[in-house]
């Protein structure tokens, strides 16, 4: 192909002094100007803001630029903003193109090596646009329905929410009932509000809403398609009981023929028990039984009396039979609230955890609290005995070298709580260990202050070591009172550990499956840390709650809304507009050899057997080019990276 | 004999920069390069990036264009294998790039001049740590200089 | 007056004379249509008879064989001069073909092996071939052997490329009969399709629509079958990398295709991307079976650049470097 020749504009931004304070923006913006088709070169304070892309247009206008080449930041912040301006000046808008100056050279290299690493990317990209062509955006209409994975509080805020809104809303769970981490909370920093008087009515809402479908113990197992259409796989596990026709009476739970509950009671963290046949706690949603394959006799046996069948009775709600099904849903976005998973104590050895009886997590602690618990509110050790004394340690699984570096964000303020509610209940002398106090919360600080004059005390060092005494076996903590300068043993009779929030322990399976990215801890990452703060990088799935990283319920409130008003905005803009990127086959010189079919990942891709060529279904095309990479004859090309433009800036970038 | 071929660059080693070119995938290491930026993370600025879709896209035309047009190295940055943004486009880079980092050895294209690395988008400490790394190794080798096309006559009959 | 036409060969086997010879009796019809004026092979005539001619008094010189001694170079710059159209013919002088593979290797390396280390070579005294060579009080002027091979482009302007290893009779015939008719496309194109081999392939409608190759095979290794896609056999068949004109000869000899027609005019590398699309169709993601697969393919250059190395991007194995 003979190189195009076309009129092309410069544009260089200081980004106040994120550019210009390394890069000499004047000696680049001549250099600019030297370049071949460069018309006009311009160097700008912020080229992003409306006098900046007023230069570009009015150019546009004046000297009639083909060709706009902006170097800036990154073009993942602002390609969108310069195209959409060539786009008002009259210029399609993929004849822009952007050089990221900043990311890539100002704020990571100086000197004259920054200029001219600039100049080489400048030189690169002035040559390769002008191999830019004129492309249409494809637009797909954008289903109505959204996705919600995670019944806990955020995903419960978000379903109820879009629903509201009027959008339909499949609401995923993975456990038999929804409510998630804040089910299991007694009460909720730093108002003391009762955890399950607050969420219960929303979760009642999400069964009763007419827009929501809720499925519970159901997993997402596969996504397919992009934003505006997701084909999503659901897997509903069998609970062996009709969620149709259970109402709930849970005169099965009676009739089991096991007199008294005996297997570990998850949602009790295991300080309770269970029958095989149960529901995880009383206002579990939906209210529906399910039954437990591993210790159920029938399952194990087949030969159990079945005297829940007796009891259920005409309902027939009972199934032993129930195999699991794979439902498939089509939504416009998807939201991701999947949570997050308690830090296991057992990885620190010299706390104790799982050797000392009275050594306990605050999630354990939580339940044992809460009325509906398996102490019935009592806050009792294992031996019944009331504890006297208390000790709480925080920062158990954060900030810490040997485990996880983050903050919690919640544990100071979830470990003021539980120390004023083991005051109220026992009278117990209280002792926290905290390394750094951090109640930056609306009314936190207050209620650290006000646990302080309930009397608790707060003891700055970090427990070094948990360990019986030899007297009378109660549990010395040992820690250097750094306020003090001096090491403290504190003999108590309760431990607490106040464990940190880690991302799920299937995090990387879960974004594989939704094709985002996590950040190095693990966290789904989300678009822009402050300006996208719900988006990721894969259009139309949003997050909500902990899978982002550790938040309180407010927060995790507040984003879910977030989340849900970015998923609305989305499904009301009705339709989208895919990125032109394609591939797309020369068919008068391919020559049928079908290498590209079998390398795309989407199958768009066919083979025409009339015409002995391949070609290039554009709607389900990516744009990835890994066909245009392979295809051994050069028949097949990518709109915006045709092999002319890589070229160019290869040459470019070395001349 | 081969004094007489030593390239010009070898005294000159310690004033030598090289010249890197890079294909960064659009949705992984390009990213990973924004978040060093963003997180200010200095590192050698002898890279010079070029921004496709998918390591997938990454022809060897490019490559061998690269050195050809005088580049000491080429890095393709790609996501870790089972996260490409395009599902498998990051495994046809890993199938080209082992067939093709052994043309390149059989050119004389010492294998630490031809990489193929995973970073993710999290990645930014990564990246830096493979420049400088790769910034380094390359230096050591000193420039790249591609079999000349032709030597003078006079040379030839010299020796 | 007809027009006169050259040939002469350079770096070459000899098999693109025979394709000329193999024009049959054709031959008569080009001889009866245009005067060929110099052509060592077959006629008697000298480099003093070309030098005698007035410069672009030749219509068209048609050249085979690569660039490797001086005598080859001064011969194509003076074609070049007294041709008004020269053709390199042939792979070897379109892209250096196999005689251009000696680029991986330097001229000392060549010649100790040749008049040294071969097994059959007997040189005690270690003679080598030297452009001045006296004895008997005569001087004898051999031509000088170059550190590398060149394709004609890369001395010479050509006009026209005609490929093939050798290229086929029709091919030349069409060739000569576009020059009769002054029909000959623009300066620079390539005398040949522009598609791939498989569009002419005869067992095209066997290939699979998904292709992922998990034991690469060499010919001697398997018995071929003869009537299905070779590729799809494990046999390292450059077809769809390779331009079209060819008429499938290996393939119909039940030989895979080694790329001797070169790319088409889109891609730049001939080598590169036929490496591409052979390695794209690996069939694995794990990284240890992807490296034994690709080991099936021990000699990437001389499997992807037999034809083509000197005008390849990276034209040769890098010199040493100083104090290797």
């Amino acid at each position: 192909m003979t190189k195009p020749s076309a009129r092309i504009g410069v544009y260089i931004c200081h980004c106040g002094t994120n550019i210009a304070g390394t890069i000499n923006v004047a000696a680049l913006r001549e250099f600019a100007a030297t370049l071949p088709g460069v018309i006009v070169a311009r160097d700008y304070k912020y080229m992003c803001s409306d006098p900046g892309q007023e230069l570009i247009k009015a150019d546009i206008a004046q000297h009639g630029l083909e060709r706009v080449v902006v170097a800036a930041c990154s073009p993942h912040l602002h390609e969108h903003t310069f195209r959409t301006a060539c786009e008002e000046a009259g210029l399609n808008p993929y004849l822009c193109h952007m050089v990221n100056i900043r990311e890539h050279d100002s704020w990571v290299h100086s000197g004259e090596a920054a200029t001219a690493k600039a100049r080489d990317l400048l030189r690169a990209a002035v040559q390769r646009v002008a191999w830019n062509r004129p492309l249409e955006r494809r637009s797909i209409p954008i289903r109505q329905s959204v996705l919600v994975v995670g019944g806990g509080i955020a995903g419960i805020h978000a379903a109820l929410t879009l629903a509201n809104a009027g959008k339909k809303v499949y609401l995923v769970e993975r456990e038999p009932t929804i409510g998630g981490h804040m089910a299991m909370f007694d009460k909720t920093f730093p108002t003391l509000d009762c955890a399950a008087c607050i969420l219960t009515p929303k979760m009642t809402a999400v069964k009763d809403h007419p827009n929501i479908t809720l499925w519970t113990y159901s997993e997402v197992i596969g996504v397919e398609g992009f934003v505006g259409d997701f084909k999503v796989r659901v897997r509903r596990k069998p609970r062996y009981v009709i969620e149709d026709l259970c109402v709930g009476c849970l005169e099965c739970i009676e009739a089991c023929v096991y007199k008294q509950p005996k297997f570990y009671d998850e949602f009790n963290q295991g300080l309770g028990k269970r029958k095989p046949i149960y529901i995880p706690f009383p206002q579990a949603v939906p209210q529906v039984v399910v039954i437990d394959p591993e210790t159920c006799i029938e399952f194990k046996s087949g030969k159990c009396k079945k005297t829940c069948l007796e009891a259920c009775g005409e309902r027939q709600a009972i199934d032993f039979g129930q195999q699991e099904t794979i439902e498939t849903i089509e939504v416009g976005a998807i939201i991701l609230a999947t949570g997050y998973k308690a830090f296991d104590a057992s990885r620190i050895p010299y706390y104790g955890y799982g050797v000392y009886p009275n050594v306990y997590t605050a999630l354990e602690v939580e339940r044992l609290i809460n009325a509906a618990g398996p102490t019935g509110g009592e806050l009792v050790l294992r031996d019944g005995r009331k504890p006297r004394s208390v000790g709480i340690v925080h920062c158990v699984g954060s900030r810490d070298e040997h485990t996880n570096r983050w903050c919690s964000r919640v544990c100071c303020m979830y470990s003021l709580k539980l120390a004023h509610l083991v005051k109220e209940r026992t009278g117990a002398e209280v002792y926290n260990f905290y390394i750094d106090m951090r109640t930056p919360g609306k009314a936190f600080e207050e209620f650290y202050n006000r646990v302080a004059e309930e009397g608790v005390h707060f003891i700055r060092g970090k427990v070094a070591d948990v360990y019986p005494a030899e007297t009378d076996g109660r549990l010395i903590l040992r820690a250097e009172d750094t306020l003090l300068g001096q090491v403290r043993k504190i003999p108590v009779d309760m431990v607490i550990l106040a464990t940190g929030l880690e991302p799920q322990a299937d995090a990387t399976e879960v974004r594989r499956l939704f094709n985002i990215s996590c950040s190095s801890e693990g966290w789904f990452l989300e678009r822009h840390p402050k300006l996208a703060p719900v988006n990721t990088f894969t259009d139309g799935i949003f997050l909500a709650g902990c899978c982002q990283g550790p938040k309180d319920i407010p927060d995790t409130v507040a984003q879910a809304g977030a989340a849900a008003a970015e998923a609305m905005q989305l499904l009301d803009t009705g339709s989208i507009e895919l990125e032109p990127n394609t591939a797309y086959v020369l068919e008068e010189v391919c020559s049928g050899c079908k290498t590209c079919v079998g390398l795309c990942p989407y199958n768009a891709i066919s083979f025409l057997p009339e015409k002995n060529v391949a070609q290039v279904n554009e709607a389900l095309c990516k744009g990835c080019g890994t066909c245009v990479a392979a295809c051994p004859s050069a028949s097949i090309r990518q709109h915006l990276f045709e092999d002319e433009q890589i070229f160019e800036e290869v040459v470019g970038v070395l001349a | 004999m081969p004094e007489a071929t030593a390239p010009v660059g070898q005294n000159q080693t310690a004033a030598f920069e090289p010249k890197i070119v890079a294909f960064f995938c659009n949705w992984c290491t390009y990213l990973a390069a924004d978040l060093a930026g963003t997180s200010r993370l200095r590192y050698a600025p002898n890279v010079r990036v070029v921004r496709v879709m998918c390591s997938g896209r990454v022809d060897p035309q490019f490559v061998l264009e690269a050195f050809a047009q005088g580049a000491d190295g080429v890095l393709i940055g790609g996501c870790h294998p089972n996260d490409c943004h395009y599902q498998e486009g990051n495994y046809k880079a890993l199938r080209r790039y082992h067939l093709l980092r052994r043309m390149l050895e059989q050119m004389g294209v010492e294998p630490e001049r031809f990489r193929l690395e995973w970073i993710s988008a999290s990645e930014g400490e990564r990246l830096r740590q493979v420049v400088n790394e790769m910034v380094e190794q390359v230096r050591a080798l000193g420039p790249f200089r591609k079999s000349e096309q032709f030597e003078p006559a006079e040379e030839a009959v010299a020796r | 007056m007809k027009p006169k036409l050259a040939f002469y060969w350079c770096a070459s086997c000899g098999g693109c004379e025979e394709a000329v010879v193999d024009l049959a009796e054709k031959v008569l019809d080009v001889v009866a249509a245009v005067d060929i004026v110099f052509w060592p092979v077959a006629l008697d005539f000298k480099r003093t008879d070309v030098e005698a001619m007035p410069d672009g008094s030749i219509a068209a010189a048609f050249i085979n064989g690569a660039i490797r001694t001086s005598e080859q170079e001064e011969m194509a710059k003076l074609l070049r001069r007294k041709a008004r159209i020269v053709v390199a013919f042939g792979a070897c002088a379109q892209t250096g073909g196999v005689p251009g593979l000696a680029n991986l290797y330097d001229r000392e390396s060549l010649l100790r092996a040749v008049y040294s280390e071969s097994p059959s070579t007997l040189n005690p005294e270690g003679t080598r071939p030297a452009p001045h060579y006296a004895t008997n009080g005569a001087a004898l002027e051999l031509p000088v052997f170059w550190d590398r091979v060149r394709a004609l482009g890369q001395v010479i302007p050509v006009d026209y490329s005609i490929p093939g290893c050798p290229p086929t009779p029709k091919l030349l015939a069409d060739a000569v009969a576009a020059l009769l008719t002054g029909s000959l496309p623009e300066r620079g194109a390539v005398l040949a399709p522009d598609k791939a081999l498989c569009e002419e392939c005869p067992r095209r409608e066997s290939k699979p629509d998904k292709l992922a190759i998990t034991r690469f095979r060499r010919p001697h290794e398997t018995l071929i079958e003869t009537d299905r896609c070779l590729l799809a056999q494990g046999l390292l068949c450059l077809g769809p990398a390779t331009r079209a004109g060819c008429e499938a000869r290996c393939i119909q000899g039940n030989m895979p295709c080694t790329g001797c027609f070169g790319a088409t005019s889109r891609v730049r590398d001939f080598g590169a991307k036929a490496l591409s699309s052979i390695a794209s169709l690996t069939g694995s993601n794990d990284e240890a079976e992807i490296i034994r697969i690709l080991e099936n393919i021990p000699d990437p250059v001389g499997t992807f650049y037999r034809y083509s190395l000197p005008a390849a991007p990276l034209p040769g194995k890098r010199p040493n470097r100083a104090g290797k």
